[in-house]
């Protein structure tokens, strides 16, 4: 590839003919709203920005695994704990579809795996906060899924079609997850004193975090423009965040609780809402690994591959002890 | 390229029929070759513009579950309502939910 597109795809170089017939194509797909597909000609920032966000989505949902399976053997009833292992389950599944939508942009699985487990891939940052309680599942699959829906579902629309076609899959299995949290948290709120004030507690904790899962302000988010010019995002951060706000500000009301906000209003004038500062000096620490479970959550990640080194070793001996026998045959 | 019985062998034919959408499969084919197999899938499967792409899969090369087995292999959603969003029925109602 001759071409520097760094900085937004501007071209700095002179492309081939070929090149620049790729180009031309591709911007037209662009422009017409229609999907790229994998053996299209693409921008290598296109391809490059794209492996690093359908990346480090994927390893969202692998990390994302860890704070809720730690409650499977917790769970209050066997009700529960099938509904967690299914949803851990899930999370587990879409890591693999997103995987998969990333390697047709040509980084092989394995590399992407070493990126994870190497600290030098990121992923959600609401993943290395711990859940204490309980009601931190009600609060993760309420909040924490919720934002992560409302993020998704215009993915579903986004110009590279492997990656909305692994969002659509995988949005139709969320809708359970954020389901069975607000449940979660409906029943504790409906219960004793001490149970409300547990949910109380969760909402209160996730509540921030969540927010700031939609990134940061669009005044300082240099990458957005250059993804909504390709299709890839379709709405600002702060537009996104605030569609969240919206719904949540309606469904606290029916749960019982309230929000850790106490600016939080509608301002009529502008049409938004407005919630209270958000700590981005913290968020950005917790990105670059310095949040509470950020150690943790690497640290199980490695270790769940090293000790599940040797199924993958005896199932490689398995297959190539049948390929002997099927040429033997 | 012929099998055993001296006939070309069969191939599996797949259909894109827009970009975003999945190549689905459309249906199958005898050609000598992968080339002609691409070739006639053109030509059998999209005279009336039903695609933008098409894959040719040797069927040979396709791993198929065992259609008897269907109970057995599929058994493990059964009983697990929980996981679709409609066992949830106290958010029923709830906006956005």
């Amino acid at each position: 590839m001759a071409t520097q597109q760094e900085g937004g795809g501007r071209l700095s170089a002179v492309l081939s003919p070929e090149e620049q017939a790729g180009q031309d194509r591709f911007n037209q797909i662009i422009a017409e709203d229609s999907r790229i597909e994998p053996r299209d000609w693409m921008p290598e920032a296109y391809r490059k920005t794209l492996t690093r966000q359908m990346s480090q989505h994927a390893h969202s949902e692998i990390i994302g695994m860890q704070p809720e399976a730690n409650w499977i053997t917790r769970a209050p009833s066997l009700k529960r704990k099938a509904i967690l292992m299914a949803k851990v389950q899930d999370e587990a599944g879409h890591g693999l579809y997103l995987y998969s939508g990333t390697e047709t942009l040509g980084t092989p699985r394995d590399e992407l795996n070493d990126q994870l487990m190497t600290g030098k891939a990121k992923y959600s940052s609401i993943f290395n906060y711990p859940a204490r309680s309980w009601a931190d599942m009600g609060a993760i699959g309420w909040l924490v899924d919720g934002a992560a829906i409302a993020n998704q579902v215009p993915l579903c629309r986004a110009s590279y079609g492997p990656y909305g076609r692994a969002m659509v899959r995988i949005c139709k299995e969320e809708s359970f997850h954020q389901r069975q949290g607000f449940e979660i948290l409906l029943e504790l709120s409906n219960g004793t004193p001490a149970q409300k004030k547990m949910a109380q507690d969760a909402v209160n904790r996730f509540y921030a975090p969540s927010l700031m899962m939609f990134g940061p302000p669009d005044s300082d988010s240099p990458n957005s423009g250059q993804s909504t010019a390709w299709k890839i995002k379709r709405f600002s951060n702060d537009e996104l965040r605030q569609r969240f706000v919206g719904m949540i500000v309606e469904q606290i009301k029916i749960l019982g609780l309230t929000l850790p906000d106490p600016d939080l209003r509608f301002d009529a004038e502008t049409g938004t809402w407005l919630h209270m500062d958000l700590d981005w000096v913290e968020f950005k620490a917790v990105i670059a690994g310095n949040g509470p479970c950020n150690a943790q959550r690497l640290q199980r990640r490695r270790d769940a591959h090293n000790e599940g080194a040797w199924v993958r070793e005896a199932a490689a001996a398995y297959a190539a002890k049948m390929a002997r026998k099927t040429e033997v045959a | 390229m012929t099998d055993t019985n001296g006939t070309w062998p069969l191939w599996e034919v797949f259909v894109r029929s827009s970009r975003g959408l999945s190549h689905v499969h459309a249906g199958s084919l005898h050609a000598p070759d992968a080339e002609m197999a691409l070739k006639n899938a053109r030509d059998l499967y999209t005279r009336r513009n039903e695609g933008i792409s098409l894959w040719v899969v040797a069927s040979t090369d396709i791993i198929a579950s065992d259609p008897d087995a269907k109970g057995m292999y599929f058994e493990s959603p059964q009983g697990k309502d929980y996981r679709h969003a409609t066992y949830y029925t106290k958010s029923e109602g709830v906006k956005h939910l």
